[in-house]
């Protein structure tokens, strides 16, 4: 969770996603955003975001994020 | 000969009325639609006095805002389309310039622009005012003096010194891309567009005017889908549409998350891309998936409207290969001059210097930078003709085809759109807190970095520059530093921080 916090801080420092939970409804995060979330994410836990996953309801939160990547490492 | 962008609109009524012209999720408008609600406008603004004036368009991005641009037409004013999405600051900068004596709101923008201060300006409602009876004596007489260098839009561009400038452009430079345009990408009313490119800068002529010309369809993409690839391809194929020109950010986030695994485009058959460099890898994916599409490369600077250049693809580019910008579209030409504003020599790189009538009238109220790029051709000493000067150093390959090399300045290219890093630095210094800024762009991952020195955090610099700057020209990667590293003459070493930074 802390790195997930890590990055998406690196994107919008002025942000707080502990408590954020409408990233996508909100548009806080964009299209901008989100191939740099991807790769930085896949960088950092060694995983594959498969393109099916890449949906609003795994982007929302940071916790919403955290799920999908706890899931995605389980996989493996 | 066609003298008024109008004509195309009046030629189709009568062949396909009831064919869906432009439509997005919600609704759609029929050419039927796009006529009868385009000159209940012009009628409206006429009967209310504005004339050969800005009318801004403040609208969502809908089908409404482009029929309302047609409408200013009608009227013999341009339209000046702003977005909600674009910060505060620009707009209010924006409307100092223009001082518009009238801005068309629909229900969403109309509690926005109250946030600004628009002084001078009426306001009117699209829903009030799209149902004007038709005054035809009214519109026939603004027709019959309208003439083909009169203005018909200004679309606003960033500017070094922190004001954006404000291009503007007439009938016969948006008629000639047109005409172009269309015989290169083969348009016919068998098109189905997806636009993506916003209402408010010159690449949506690209959909909005062919459209009208041929009687095609143009589908405008919720800005949300471009986040999510799969809903993109699906939303592609549910409107069975068939060309699309888009920035290059926009095809890769289809092709980098493995999307054409799950999903292709079944309809695409043209595909115009331009604005950046595609990556090859990138590019090599489009193509393994749709080897029977058409890969279209488009170059030119709104100052000459829309595109300029085209490259139709049709050979297989090494990795580290650009692909070339190509030649001139029809009635356009490039020349490609040196520092001593001579023609180079062959394989040399020199500015691409562009003539022809595609070149825009210039940018509004400020003859100064007009100037500067819109000049005299120096290779004719005989009788007064303008060239505009790209700032884009270009060559020609072995095959003779034009490449993009680099800028001359610190102008960059990002998502799609022109940035004049100055202008961030311009923005950032306008916190009281900030004692100096500068400004880099990393190339390789497209990111704008920005140093600063001040007694500020980073998350208050991002704060600010948010409410300042369009979403697309807030760094990526802020950094704050004890000094800014210095040249021997005391300017911002630029070279330095870019050295740092790999």
């Amino acid at each position: 969770m802390e790195q997930i916090l890590e990055i998406l801080e690196g994107l919008h420092p002025e942000v707080d996603f502990e408590t954020c939970k409408t990233l996508i409804d909100d548009r806080i995060i964009d299209s901008f955003d989100i191939v740099t979330l991807i790769s930085d994410l896949s960088e950092e836990f060694d995983i594959n975001i498969p393109v099916e996953e890449i949906i609003p309801e795994n982007f929302n939160s940071a916790k919403a994020i955290h799920a999908l990547i706890e899931r995605l490492l389980e996989d493996e | 000969m066609q003298n008024n962008v109008l004509e195309y609109l009046e030629n189709i009524v009568g062949k396909v009325p009831d064919k869906i012209a432009y439509a997005d999720e919600n609704c759609g408008a029929t050419f039927r639609d796009v006529y009868d609600i385009s000159r209940s406008i012009g009628t409206f603004l006429n009967q209310q006095g504005h004339y050969k004036e800005p009318v801004v368009v403040f609208m969502g991005k809908h089908p409404g805002a482009i029929i309302t641009f047609y409408g200013v037409i009608y009227s013999g004013c341009y339209y000046v389309p702003i977005d909600e999405e674009m910060p505060k600051h620009r707009i209010e900068l924006i409307f100092q310039s223009l001082k518009p004596k009238a801005v068309i709101c629909d229900d969403d923008s109309i509690k926005a622009i109250e946030e600004f201060d628009y002084k001078g300006a009426r306001l009117y409602l699209y829903e009030d005012i799209n149902k004007t009876a038709h005054e035809e004596h009214l519109l026939a007489n603004i027709r019959d003096k309208q003439i083909d260098t009169d203005p018909i839009y200004i679309v606003f561009t960033s500017g070094s010194t922190g004001i954006p400038k404000g291009v503007v452009a007439c009938h016969r430079s948006v008629i000639d891309y047109i005409e172009n345009l269309s015989n290169v990408l083969k348009i016919n009313e068998d098109t189905v567009f997806g636009n993506q490119t916003p209402l408010y800068v010159d690449a949506c002529l690209k959909e909005l005017y062919p459209t009208l010309k041929y009687g095609a369809t143009t589908y405008i993409i919720p800005k949300s889908f471009f986040m999510f690839p799969l809903k993109l391809v699906e939303f592609l194929n549910d409107k069975k549409i068939n060309t699309v020109c888009w920035v290059v950010s926009a095809l890769t986030i289809i092709s980098a998350f493995g999307t054409f695994e799950k999903a292709k485009p079944e309809f695409l058959h043209t595909i115009a891309f331009g604005s950046e460099v595609f990556p090859i890898k990138q590019f090599r994916l489009w193509r393994e998936n749709l080897p029977n599409a058409r890969f279209i490369n488009l170059y030119g600077p709104t100052e000459c409207t829309g595109m300029s250049t085209y490259y139709e693809v049709n050979r297989d580019f090494e990795l580290h290969e650009a692909i070339p910008i190509g030649r001139p579209f029809k009635n356009t030409d490039i020349l490609l001059l040196d520092d001593e504003d001579k023609l180079v020599s062959s394989g040399e790189a020199g500015e691409i210097c562009i003539r022809g009538t595609s070149l825009t009238l210039g940018y509004y109220k400020n003859f100064e930078k007009t100037n500067e790029v819109f000049v005299q051709n120096p290779l004719n000493d005989s009788y007064p003709e303008l060239i505009y000067r790209t700032g884009d150093l270009g060559k020609y390959n072995e095959q003779g085809e034009l490449v993009f090399v680099s800028r001359k300045d610190n102008q960059i290219k990002h998502m799609g759109h022109r940035i004049e890093l100055g202008e961030i630095e311009v923005v950032a210094n306008m916190q009281p807190e900030i004692k100096s800024a500068c400004c880099i762009f990393d190339d390789i991952k497209k990111k704008i970095i920005l140093y600063y020195v001040g007694d500020i955090t980073k998350a208050e610099v991002a704060n600010f520059l948010k409410q300042k700057l369009p979403r697309y020209m807030v760094p990526n990667v802020i950094e704050k530093l004890d000094s800014m590293p210095l040249t021997p003459n005391g300017k911002i070493n630029r070279v330095l921080l870019k050295e740092n930074y790999k």
